[in-house]
This record gives C-alpha cells, structure tokens and sequence, in this order.
C-alpha cells in the first residue's frame, strides 16, 4: 500500500514538473501512432468504402477477413513484421527494423483492418436507399464515394479513434518490432513494462496514468460522437 | 395516350429473383410532357419499376431508352441519370444545409458557383423554402424535408422526374399543401412525370393517366376517369374503390340492358355479354341511395332492394353503410341524410341504383 | 450547433494528422549498430550509463535490444545483431567456434545468488555448495522459479539441476515465469519463492522484495560477461566498424572505471566488477 502511494505521488510530482523522459516517450507514442492511425484511415477508409459500395462475388469472404483481421493479436502482426523486416528478410533493405518506422509499420497492420471494418459497418448504416439518390442526382460513383463518406463523417470519425486508441495501448508488436529502444523506440506501452520489471513502479505508474488519461480522452470524444449520433436520429 | 414521340421507352423489362418473377413489362411508352401515375399495393412492383427506368438497378433484363437512344448503348446509364430527377418516400437529405442540398445536384455537374446560387435560389422560392435555406437538413420537419428533396431534384432541370411515394410518411395537412404545390411546378415546367402511389386519391389528383400494376405485371393503363369507371377487372375495381363486387351469370339481354343473376336475385345492368356467359358486377358506393323502408320505390333506377344495415363506418364527412340485400351492398350517405334515416345496424332498409352506375366486367 | 462542433472536431483531427506528418519521429543516422543484450544490463541500469556515452564518443547510434542471452544469440545467429554483450559462457563458445562471432572478449562479471523467503522452507542457509543447495530445494519440493527464456540465467540454473542429479523438469514445484530478472524476482517474492539471480538485478531490486539473499559465494556461481562482434565475414550486412567500437569502448579504461562504480551510489556496492585486461593499449590496435 505504501508502495502504491507513494508510486501515485511520485508519479504525479512527474507529470506536474512535466519529466523529461517521460514527456518524451509520451509524444513518439502519439506521433507513432497518430502517423500509423493516419495511414490506416487513408487505406481503412478507402477500402471499406469499396467493399461497401461495390457488389461483387467473394464480398462476404472480404468482410468476415476483414473482421477477422479487426481482432488480429499484435503480437502475430508483430513476429510478421519482424520475420519481414529483418536484414536478411523481404524488406530488409529498407534497414527499417529496430526504428519507430517499424512500429508505424506493424500499428497501420493493426489498425488498418479496425479501421476498414468499422468503415463499411458504418457505410452499411446509411439507408440503403441513398446511393440510388445519389447517382440519380447525376453523381458519378467517385462523387458517390465522397457524399457517403461525408454522410458517415461521425462514424468515420470513431473509426479513427478506435483505430488510435487500439494501437497506442498495444505492446506486443512495439515491443518486437521496435525493440523499447531508449530515446528512439520506447513508447508508452513498452516503457511501463520495463520500468516495473526494473522496479521503477513510480516511472511505470506514471506512464500508466498519461495511458489511461489518453485512452479516457479517446472514449470521451467516442461517446460524445455516439450521443451526438442518436440524438440527431 | 402517348404523343407521337416517346421521351421513355421500356421493352421486355424482366427482373427475376430467385427464381421468382418480381417485374415483367412487355412494353411501356411514356411521353413529353406526359403526367403519369403508377398505381397498385404495396409490393406490386412499382419501386422495381421506377428503379429499372431509372436505370439503377443491376439485375434486370430488357431495354430502357431515352428519347429514342438505348440506355447502355448509345448512351452510357450514367448520362442518362443526368436527365432524370428522383425522390423517395424518404428525403435522403444530406447532412448539411438546405441550400447545399439544392445544390449538391449541380455540384456533381460541376456547373459554376454563380450559376448555382442562382438555380438553387430559384427552386428553393419555387417550393417556399427561401427562409430555411440555410437551416441544416437534419432539424427540418418531414414535409420540409420533402420540399427541398422535391427542390434538389426539380434544381437539375430534369426531363423526366420519378416519384416513389414520395408524400406516403406525410400527415394529411402536409401532403394536401405539398400536392397542391407540387401540381402547380410541374405543370409551370411541363416536366415528363412519373408518379409511384399506392393512394388512389393522389393518383387521381396528379395525374392525367393511370397505369395500374400487380404482382410486376401491367393490369390496367389509362386515363383517371376510364381506370376509375371502367376498371378491366376485379382487381382494379377495388382499388379504384368500387366497394360493391359481384359476380353473376347473364339471364337476357335487351336494348343494351343486361339482366344478371346475382345469388337468385336479378340486377340489371348497362352492358354488353353473351346470355349465360359469367360477368362481374361493380357497383360504386356513391351510386347507391337509401330510403325508409316506409317510402314507396319513387325513383327512376331499375334496381330496387330491402336489406338490412350490417355495418357503418364513419368516415368523418360521410357514413359508409353495408347492407345485406341477399349479396353484400355498400353505400355512402352523408351524415344528414344518416341522421335522417336513422341508419344503425339492425335496421332494414330500401337501397336503390341505377343501372348506369353498374360497371360490367365480362370474365 | 452541432455543425460547429463538428467541424471543430474535424479541424482538430487534421490538426493532429498534419503534426504528426510534418514532425516524423527523430531518425537515427546512417550509423547504426543492434547490441542485443541480457535484460540484466538495462535492468540494472548500466546500459543506460554506458551507451550514451559511447554514443557521444564515437558517434553511433545503438539500438539496444535486452533479451536473455540465448534470444540474443539466436539474433546474432541469423546476423540480425551486430554485437552482443551477454553471460552465457558455454553457448558463448559455441557461438564462436562456428564461426558466427569474433573476438569475443570479457568485460565484467558478478555472481549468482540464490534468494528465496526469509523463513527459508528448504534450509538452504549454510549449505556447503550451491548443487547441494539445489538438491535440498528439490528434495523439501519448496517452490522455484525458473526464468524460462534461455537467458544465460536460466541456462546457468539448468545446469546446476543437471550438476545435482535433480530431476525439475515437470515437476509441480518447478514454475517457469518466461519473464525478465526483474520480473521473476517480482514473482518469486509474492509466491515466496526460490529464484536464482545475477547479484546485479537482485540489488537494484532488493528494496521492494521480500526475498532474503540464502546463499553466494559458489565458484559455480560467477557470472562472467563477454563482448561478441558478430562475424562480418558470414553476414555482409553487419556493422563491422561499429561492432568493434562499441567493444573496444567496452574494454577501454574509462567504461571499465564506470563499471567498477556503478551502483556504488545507490546501494552502496558495486553491482558488476570489470574483467577486461589490465593492459588496454596493445588490444584496442
């Protein structure tokens, strides 16, 4: 209990006095992750789009891949990754193993999928009827696309956020593929777990905090977007 | 009914699902400037029709052209989208103002912004909506909503339009203003119209020819009063709202006046049919009269029955009153005249119609 | 109303994507070197010591990888590591004399210790060798917990149970955690526990443990660590310059001098002795 406490307290004289090292980790985490959710969204949104808009043969193949991909364990996303980025591997030449590109890497694996699923469910939400109005105002399929992503904005937005909020509490592909290198490579996630294995419960408590203060304030904006959502229907 | 030159053409259109046959149309010509309703119930195939000449459904066979230029081929479906305006049952708004709503139609025809504020300016007085034009779509009531969906598709300019049920979700307030100013802007622009409706009444009022649909199948085209007093069948009888149906055997014909036996008992008729051949009988409610069964028969109609009150409903305006005469009769009284009779179930009554309110339908 | 907000969302949210694209995350420069290490040297703290001094010095940047050190053997098996800092003697030569690493050299060394609860169940204390100590923990059946990961501690561990005859695979007592030094110390104290740790971590932890140090001073028990470059030969695409700075570096007189007092300050003994050869000058040529 003492331990506790006095963790809490040290880790809040941390944050207060804004520590260096902990700051530090903090924003290589949100630009990580920020740039894999990023990526994500561009590719995620694109191709749910297309699953949702299209028919074609195969479709329900892709959707039940796509969400089985959205539970993909980051540990697996983290030893493929790994296996193909390792100097003597596919993608060795890129000498990318070991850095916070990697880890960018391996987070746009894992949140690529969340991101296409939630897209398409939330395409799937729209009334059915709305692209038949859409191309009969003379929209041509590209312009289709684009009014449907506008009309799902809130969802999509979610998407986003489930998206960010998945990857930056995942450790088990930072770890692999970026190897909690000090200063470079050690983020949020891998940073606590090596502190409380050194024993710093007061550094890995205070991680932990800014952790939970950032997947709060990702649900806070979630449940806002979902109020905002049925209140408007 | 269609002018010389058809602005819509649909040949062999056959939509078949599952081995079921949900739309089959040999042929259907609609033309310039035409008004036309596409009548039948709820699942008839009326949305499956409009949404094959509209050319968005994938799975149909058959051939839509457009003033004389076959869609697919010497015109590409996306073109012809462009010619044509839509609205639902639903507004399907987008979720921004009611001004970009009007536009958005222009937008995808990437017309420039001066000429946008313009035409949408224009449609958005048209409808009377200038004061909402820039309340977001989402706080609109339905019948507003309805408006700029009405707005949106009138703002392209379009040679045909294509309703679907377009005031179904409208309380009946709403939908009479909203008809009364739709009429006026379709015949302002002569837009070719095409109108899907399972409500008799607005078909009536819009329209100037009627085509009546069943089970994907075309029962029935015409003009309002030729669908409404001649119905070609049973089906269409009851629809139009012919609430007496009867069916019975030809006994003589004489001078133009067919004698028909209906359950043991003769009404004659206006019509023409061979002697004993089988024909159907509709009777409309308005051409029914009651009397007390104390006045002697006094009026000129040829059939004169008793039977007795089974039913009334009340309609507001007029009593809907079901008499068994030996076969079932219906007929509508105003209220004074049911107050005057003192109509109530149970009672006996005289009942009277003419032979020239009869329809014959020979089967 | 709800517009505002949302375009105020949107506007945030492209706020953050443009922030996150324009400042990508500070990139290393074109030299790189992958030390793969025990967890027993960040653990403690000395990596972060050493490193960033070497870093200032010569100008490289090192992607430090703790893992146990048969994981790190592996890695520079496969030439996915350019140099190795590790204490696990005999795989060590191995490694060496099939010819995947070169100039294998000591650098420090500590001991083992046996921990476990301070009521001792298996009465170990006073015990004449750590293989009897051993056999006694297996024959009272008291609990032990084993890394599990192939690290040079664990490795060390296996063979003392072979040393002693003691069948411990299997058996219920037997627990691998899987997990670092410092979280099988963790383990180890809440489960009372036996556990066999580097001095190192055992002291940078002791404070919060509830393990009593029972028995040291084996001479099975040194804990010797070496520096391996990775052969450059077998694997072309090793950082062959960078592998033999960080090693020199490692050998030189001032690494030597830090490692001979770290930990002095804060626990009052040093956790590491330094074992490189006294005479630096001729071995850095």
């Amino acid at each position: 209990m003492e331990l506790i406490l006095e963790g809490v307290l040290k880790a809040i004289k941390m944050l207060i006095s804004l520590d260096r090292e902990v700051l530090d980790i903090t924003i290589l985490s949100i630009k990580v992750s920020g740039i894999a959710t990023a990526i994500s969204v561009v590719i995620g949104v694109t191709t749910g789009t297309l699953i949702a808009i299209n028919d074609f043969p195969g479709k329900k193949v892709a959707l039940s891949l796509v969400n089985t991909a959205m539970g993909l364990p980051p540990v697996v996303v983290g030893l493929f990754v790994t296996i193909f980025l390792w100097r003597n591997g596919p993608f060795g030449f890129l000498g990318i193993l070991y850095t916070p590109y990697a880890i960018i890497v391996a987070q746009a694996v894992i949140a690529t999928p969340i991101v296409t699923g939630i897209t398409v469910a939330a395409m799937q939400q729209l009334p059915k009827k709305l692209q038949l109005q859409i191309l009969a105002l003379g929209a041509s399929r590209f312009q289709m696309a684009v009014i449907l992503i506008k009309e799902a904005k809130l969802s999509l937005f979610a998407a986003v956020m489930a998206g960010f909020g998945g990857v930056i509490s995942e450790i088990g592909a930072s770890i692999m593929v970026g190897g909690n290198i000090k200063g470079y490579t050690r983020v949020l996630t891998t940073a606590t777990v090596m502190e409380t294995s050194k024993g710093n419960f007061d550094v890995a408590i205070a991680l932990s905090i800014i952790l939970f203060l950032l997947a709060y304030f990702i649900n806070l904006i979630l449940t806002y977007i979902q109020q905002k959502e049925s209140g408007s229907r | 009914m269609v002018k010389d030159r058809p602005i819509l053409e649909a040949k062999n259109l056959r939509i078949d699902r599952m081995g079921v046959t949900t739309l089959d149309i040999p042929s259907f010509k609609v033309g310039e400037g035409e008004i036309l309703s596409i009548i039948g119930p709820n699942g008839a195939g009326k949305s499956t029709l409009l949404m094959a000449m509209c050319h968005l459904f994938r799975q149909f066979s058959g051939i839509i052209s457009f003033k004389g230029k076959e869609v697919g081929r010497d015109i590409s479906p996306s073109e012809y989208r462009r010619h044509i305006g839509l609205v639902f049952q639903e507004p399907l708004l987008f979720n921004t103002s009611v001004f970009e709503n009007v536009a958005s139609g222009l937008k995808f025809r990437r017309i420039d912004k001066r000429n946008i504020e313009k035409i949408v300016m224009g449609n958005l007085e048209r409808f009377g909506l200038a004061p909402l034009r820039n309340r977001p779509a989402r706080t609109l009531s339905g019948g507003e909503a309805q408006r700029v969906s009405l707005a949106r598709a009138f703002a392209i300019n379009p040679d045909i339009l294509f309703l679907d049920e377009p005031f179904s979700s409208l309380d009946a307030p709403t939908k009479d203003n909203l008809i009364y100013d739709l009429e006026k802007v379709i015949k302002d622009s002569k837009v070719t119209t095409i109108f899907a409706t399972h409500e008799r009444d607005e078909a009536l009022r819009l329209s100037e020819r009627i085509v009546v649909i069943n089970n994907g199948r075309m029962v029935q085209d015409g003009a309002p009063e030729e669908v409404m007093n001649y119905p070609c069948n049973e089906f269409v009888a009851s629809f139009m709202g012919v609430e007496t149906i009867l069916s019975g055997v030809v006994l003589k014909e004489e001078g133009g006046i067919l004698t028909v036996s209906v359950s043991g008992l003769n009404i004659e008729a206006v019509g023409e049919a061979p002697i004993d051949s089988k024909v159907i009988l509709c009777i409309k409610p308005e051409g029914v009269f009651l009397y007390p069964v104390s006045i002697e028969a006094q009026s000129s109609a040829r059939n004169n029955f008793m039977g007795e009150v089974t039913r009334i409903v009340s309609s507001g305006f007029y009593q809907k009153v079901y008499l068994n005469c030996g076969f079932p009769l219906v007929a509508y009284i105003t209220n004074a005249s049911a107050k005057s009779l003192g109509v109530k179930e149970g009672i006996n009554i005289r009942a009277s119609f003419k032979a020239t309110s009869i329809h014959v339908i020979k089967v | 109303m709800c517009f505002r907000y949302i375009k105020y969302g949107t506007s945030v949210f492209l706020m953050f994507i443009i922030f996150t694209v324009i400042c990508p995350p500070s990139s290393a420069g074109e030299k790189n070197i992958i030390l793969a290490t025990t967890t027993s040297t960040q653990d403690s703290g000395l990596s972060d010591v050493l490193i960033p001094l070497f870093e200032k010095k010569y100008g490289y940047f090192v992607k430090t990888i703790a893992i146990g050190s048969g994981q790190a053997i592996r890695m520079g098996m496969k030439g996915e590591a350019d140099v190795l800092l590790i204490h696990s003697p005999e795989e060590e030569e191995k490694f060496v004399s099939e010819g995947f690493g070169i100039n294998r050299r000591p650098i420090m060394y500590n001991d083992f210790v046996l921990v476990g609860p301070p009521s001792d169940p298996a009465k170990i204390i006073g015990t004449g060798s750590v293989v009897k100590a051993f056999r006694k923990i297996a024959e009272s059946k008291s609990i032990f917990i084993s890394r599990g990961d192939n690290s040079g501690t664990n490795i060390k561990e296996r063979a003392l149970w072979r040393q002693g005859g003691v069948k411990y695979e299997g058996e219920r007592w037997y627990h691998e955690s899987g997990l670092g030094m410092g979280q099988t110390l963790n383990i180890a104290s809440e489960k009372r526990a036996y556990t066999l740790s580097d001095r190192a971590t055992y002291i940078t932890l002791k404070k919060r443990l509830d393990l009593t140090l029972l028995f040291e001073g084996d001479r099975l028990l040194l804990n010797p660590y070496h520096v391996i470059e990775v052969n450059p030969l077998r694997f072309p695409k090793v950082n062959k310059a960078g592998a033999r700075a960080f090693s020199d570096f490692l050998s030189s007189k001032e690494a030597q001098s830090i490692i001979k007092v770290f930990g002095v300050d804060r626990f009052g003994q040093p956790l590491f002795f330094p074992a490189a050869p006294k005479k630096q000058k001729g071995l850095e040529r």
